[in-house]
């Protein structure tokens, strides 16, 4: 039995406090109806035996001490079916593509219980993107959470895309689905995204959760929920194996530290709660396979560095969570090169389990650690050369400025649309080491050089 | 102290206000119908403030909270070994069994088997007076741990009955005169240090056979270590490399706040590594916590302690022990999140003001100790720390520094360069560096802080002189200056980076660490004689055995080979000209 309250004490923000009630559960969900009868919903974040404090999804413009709330004695649960693939849902789970309502087979709680890592499977399955700059040197593996940390004006959503449309296993064939969950994102955004998903027929095999800026806050929270929850529906309900692309994760945290504002929260860094962490541990974890499952998500988070600062607590918290991060880079966007993502500070923490024999090929940790080494250290050459110019430099470091400078023109540049095998990316690595004294490849064994260098391969 | 029943009043996330409980301070309780494992926080008028292990959502006012009279236990006893727990001590493939894949709610599960039967063969018998942390008795924990069963601390009294022969944990095998009945198993609450007769001096070194730890920053055994790194420096590697090879009986792993594959890759590799030196599983001498950072924060929390009380229950039994926290300011973060929900008054960045005492609590576990029973045993610790954006004077990381003596500073330019361990040699220090120069003298090479020292100079001058050619260029530099520079790119590339994953390389035994590092001063000595002779640089430098000697680290019988090197190396300098 579930009885509506007009108890309502006092409206603030998002929050609404109820008085007088039956004893009401944490994270119940909450119905509230306006005095015209619109039906808003909310959830509740504080109960005690005097006052119980609802935050509400859709704002709480319209809300009223007449307005009734009601109890429904249940926490959020997202209506799930096989017919979810190919729908446009907003942030709060509900139809935005003019379609029906979901017919749920099931029901699932949307606040993802912790999957004990006893039950998980490590993560070894290579996926290829296509783009060298993550095959080669930042290789994803399926299960990972791998965020791209982007800023603003930066072509990062083109790269989300991208991967979207070339990721695949190699060698299998198997059933996919991306999972789209947009949180803040502009209008315009969202239309690149969509037009993009119909262009490819990507649209097909995806599920789209839009809450796009002019949405309510508050709305946001509840957005990556759904989006993971559906997703674990694809992956362990179904065996799919499920891609996860979430924008704007900063849009996301910023609706965190405006309700822990509204609810007078002791703030912890730059005003962000101090629960933040705990937050996005929460989704981003609940990437990854479990042992005896088909399905596997990968999950790839944008966010958008406020003033391109990685110490920002929104970057730093989810890169101790995340599995490394691609950072893309404004330097090498303004260079006109496409992806624009800098490798030196991007790092895939679980490259080496996807990689080398039986994955990709035996010498791509070698190929990788060399070109890495050698592109970071003309990096730091530039610097001095803008001091002493080019004729100061010895002949070992004008060959390693030339390496750099080249690396970024063949291997980090590439088309919008070109994708590229693993095999290319590491016979365009080699080419690039050819031009280097064959003494200073000390990362790579003697035998892989033998196989591999073009010097010898165009001698078989 | 009777167990009543009490009511929820408020829940708040994972805080909870009760009333009618009679509880103390961090005894334990379950919450609600369906019984959440909580501890008790504050005590405020009539309500006590519980802190909840478990996800609170459901959870009404007017629920019953059951205390349990006890504080947060520690089941000890065989049986630890092996095993993968989560912060609070239940065993996760238990977990599995009991709820799935996704850890649900209210589960109770012992640390340790109740129904499993150990052979118990006693060492006292009847008449004999026991003390506390004496050995009643061993049982064979796992084929190379023998396992002894002790008087628990502050127990004393005169042997009775003892038993032999096959028992479960809960079984009496011991009976003391005045009647109290002693079985295997002894619980201990995980925030009180178990008792100790006396600290020992640091003055072993723990080996690790990482080269830049043991022959630049070398550990104690019984000492502390942090390793702080931004994300991305390569500290989880680093950390699980140091559980694989350090020279310890028994590996605690605390997985606090850490990503769930990566435990994962931890669960499943483990069980696969063998033990260098027995050719056993080394999962066998190893306890694992892994409370990711989505599971419950309070549990988080409380994992630290869990681990270091575990670790010291084998420590009383005369092992050494390592326990490895990862990390540590993801539990200083849950103390941060709990203290938050509190309205605690926050200190530094919102850290609660008490953050440094209880570092220093945690690390004040370590040490190499004499046992009550008076034997030996260890406990050193490797804490990391995550400091937000690699910087190095947030609280966390300055709270570990006044209390830790060695400081691997992880480096994250060096991870960008692939230079792994990305441990950078100018920052890190370790204070152990005289306490344990006897040891080396005697047991590796009475040169062996000689060659580190010059080693350091070399490194340090190389710092220097980088500089300048970051504004000159090194083609400006006179010829001996752009010699050193050589040497020490030798000194980092051959010597300090080191592959964890090259079969080889991975581990360096102290004497093959002084031999690598004697024949690179060696090639300075000839080198700066052959400068004195007046042989260009450009020619000392393409002297092939300086390249034969940077791969001489990837083998395994790595001496032949060496004097080979160092033989052609003579010959190449008295030649050249």
């Amino acid at each position: 039995m579930t009885k509506e309250y007009k108890t309502i004490n006092e409206i603030k923000g998002p929050l609404l406090f109820v008085e007088k009630t039956e004893p009401i559960g944490f994270n119940e969900l909450v119905e509230i109806r306006t005095e015209t009868g619109e039906l808003k919903r909310g959830q509740v974040l504080d109960t005690s035996n005097e006052v119980v404090v609802v935050q509400v999804f859709e704002g709480t413009g319209g809300l009223g001490k007449e307005s009734t709330v009601k109890f429904t004695g249940d926490v959020i649960k997202m209506p799930l079916s096989p017919d979810i693939i190919g729908r446009v849902l907003s942030g709060s789970g509900q139809p935005r593509d003019g379609g029906p309502p979901i017919v749920p087979d099931v029901s699932k709680d949307i606040s993802g219980a912790a999957i004990n890592p006893a039950a998980r499977e490590k993560p070894r399955a290579f996926i290829q993107t296509g783009i060298s700059t993550i095959d080669g040197t930042n290789t994803l593996v399926r299960g990972q959470k791998l965020p791209i940390f982007s800023g603003a004006g930066l072509p990062h959503n083109d790269v989300a895309l991208q991967i979207a449309r070339q990721a695949k296993a190699l060698g299998e064939a198997e059933s996919f689905a991306v999972v789209f969950c947009a949180m803040g994102i502009t209008n315009e955004e969202a239309q690149h995204f969509m037009a993009d998903f119909e262009r490819t027929g990507a649209l097909e095999r995806a599920v789209v959760f839009l809450n796009l800026a002019d949405d309510p806050a508050v709305e946001r929270l509840l957005t990556p929920q759904l989006g993971l929850t559906t997703a674990e529906y694809l992956a362990f309900d179904l065996d799919m194996h499920v891609l996860v692309i979430y924008t704007d994760m900063t849009n996301y945290c910023e609706a965190m530290r405006q309700m822990g504002a509204a609810r007078e929260e002791v703030p912890g860094r730059r005003g962000y709660p101090g629960y933040m962490y705990t937050t996005l541990a929460i989704q981003y974890e609940r990437a990854g396979i479990i042992t005896g499952k088909k399905g596997s998500i990968t999950q790839f988070p944008i966010l958008t560095m406020p003033g391109d600062d990685i110490t920002h607590p929104i970057p730093d918290l989810s890169g101790y969570i995340t599995e490394g991060q691609l950072i893309v880079s404004r330097e090498l966007h303004r260079k006109g090169i496409y992806p624009p993502i800098d490798i030196r500070p991007s790092l895939s923490r679980l490259m080496n389990s996807g990689i080398g024999a039986g994955h990709t090929r035996e010498d791509h940790r070698a190929v990788s650690d060399q070109l890495y080494a050698y592109y970071a250290e003309g990096c730091d050459l530039r610097g001095l050369v803008a001091i002493v110019g080019k004729e100061a430099l010895s002949e070992r470091d004008r060959l390693v400025l030339e390496f750099a400078d080249a690396f970024e023109r063949k291997f980090v540049n590439q088309g919008r649309d070109e994708d590229r095998s693993i095999f290319d990316t590491l016979d365009i690595g080699w080419n690039l080491l050819s031009a280097l004294p064959e003494t200073m490849l000390t990362r790579i064994d003697d035998h892989l050089i033998k196989k591999y260098h073009p010097r010898y391969r165009k001698k078989e | 102290m009777e167990v009543g029943t009490g009511k929820v009043h408020r829940v708040a996330g994972p805080v909870v206000q009760a009333t009618g409980l009679k509880s103390h301070m961090y005894d334990l309780v379950l919450v609600g119908e369906e019984g959440l494992m909580s501890e008790i926080i504050g005590i405020a008028g009539d309500k006590h403030v519980i802190q909840v292990y478990e996800d609170t959502a459901g959870v009404k006012p007017g629920e019953p909270v059951k205390e349990t009279g006890a504080p947060l236990v520690a089941q000890l006893g065989p049986g630890i070994l092996t095993s993968i727990y989560d912060g609070i001590q239940r065993p996760l493939p238990k977990l599995v069994e009991a709820s799935g894949n996704f850890i649900s709610r209210g589960l109770f599960v012992d640390g340790i088997d109740h129904k499993k039967k150990w052979e118990f063969t006693p060492v006292v018998k009847k008449g004999d007076k026991v003390e506390p942390g004496q050995t009643l008795g061993t049982v064979q924990e796992q084929l190379l741990i023998k396992h002894k069963i002790m008087m628990p601390p502050g127990k004393r009294g005169t042997v009775k009955e003892i038993h032999s022969g096959n028992f479960t944990v809960e079984d009496t095998i011991c009976v003391l005169e005045d009647g109290t009945e002693l079985p295997m198993i002894q619980y201990w609450p995980v925030r009180r240090a178990r008792p100790s007769r006396a600290k020992q001096a640091p003055t072993i070194p723990l080996r690790t056979g990482q080269r830049v730890i043991d022959g630049f920053f070398s550990l104690a055994k019984g000492g502390t270590a942090a390793i702080p790194g931004g994300f991305g420096t390569g500290k989880t590697v680093m950390q699980q490399t140091l559980s694989k090879w350090s020279d310890v009986d028994i590996v605690v792993y605390v997985g606090c706040g850490e990503r769930g594959n990566e435990m994962a890759d931890l669960l499943h590799e483990f069980p696969e590594l063998v033990d260098p030196r027995t050719n056993r599983p080394l999962m066998e001498r190893s306890i694992v916590y892994a409370n990711t950072s989505n599971m419950p924060v309070a549990a988080r929390e409380a994992s630290i302690y869990t681990g270091i009380t575990t670790a010291e229950y084998y420590r009383d039994m005369g092992f050494d022990v390592m326990m490895t926290a990862d990390s540590t300011s993801r539990w200083a973060e849950a103390m941060r999140e709990l203290s938050s929900r509190l309205e605690e008054m926050p200190g530094e960045e919102g850290y609660p003001a008490y953050l440094g005492a209880r570092l220093a609590d945690f690390y004040e576990r370590s040490g190499r100790v004499t046992t009550l029973e008076g034997t030996e045993g260890s406990i050193s610790i490797v804490g990391a720390v995550s400091p937000p954006g690699g910087d190095f004077t947030e609280p966390v990381t300055q709270n570990t520094l006044r209390i830790t003596k060695v400081f691997w500073a992880l480096d994250s330019k060096l991870t960008q360069r692939r230079h792994f361990p990305s441990i950078n040699w100018l920052d890190s220090y370790s204070l152990y560096d005289l306490t344990l120069e006897p040891w080396f003298v005697e047991n590796v090479s009475p040169d062996w802080n000689k060659n580190k020292r010059r080693a350091m100079e070399i490194l340090q001058e190389n710092a220097e002189l980088e500089e300048i050619v970051m504004l000159v260029g090194s083609d400006a530099l006179p010829e001996d200056q752009q010699l050193t520079l050589e040497v020490a790119r030798m000194i980092i590339n051959f010597w300090l980076a080191q592959s964890a994953f090259h079969p080889v390389d991975t581990f360096c035994p102290y004497k093959k660490q002084f031999d690598l590092l004697k024949a690179i001063l060696s090639f300075r000595d000839h080198a700066f004689e052959a400068l004195a002779r007046g042989i260009p640089t450009d020619v000392i430098l393409k002297t092939p055995s300086k390249d034969a000697l940077a791969k001489v680290r990837l083998l395994e019988d790595y001496e032949p080979e060496l004097n080979k090197v160092l033989a052609q190396m003579e010959s190449e300098f008295k030649t050249m000209s």
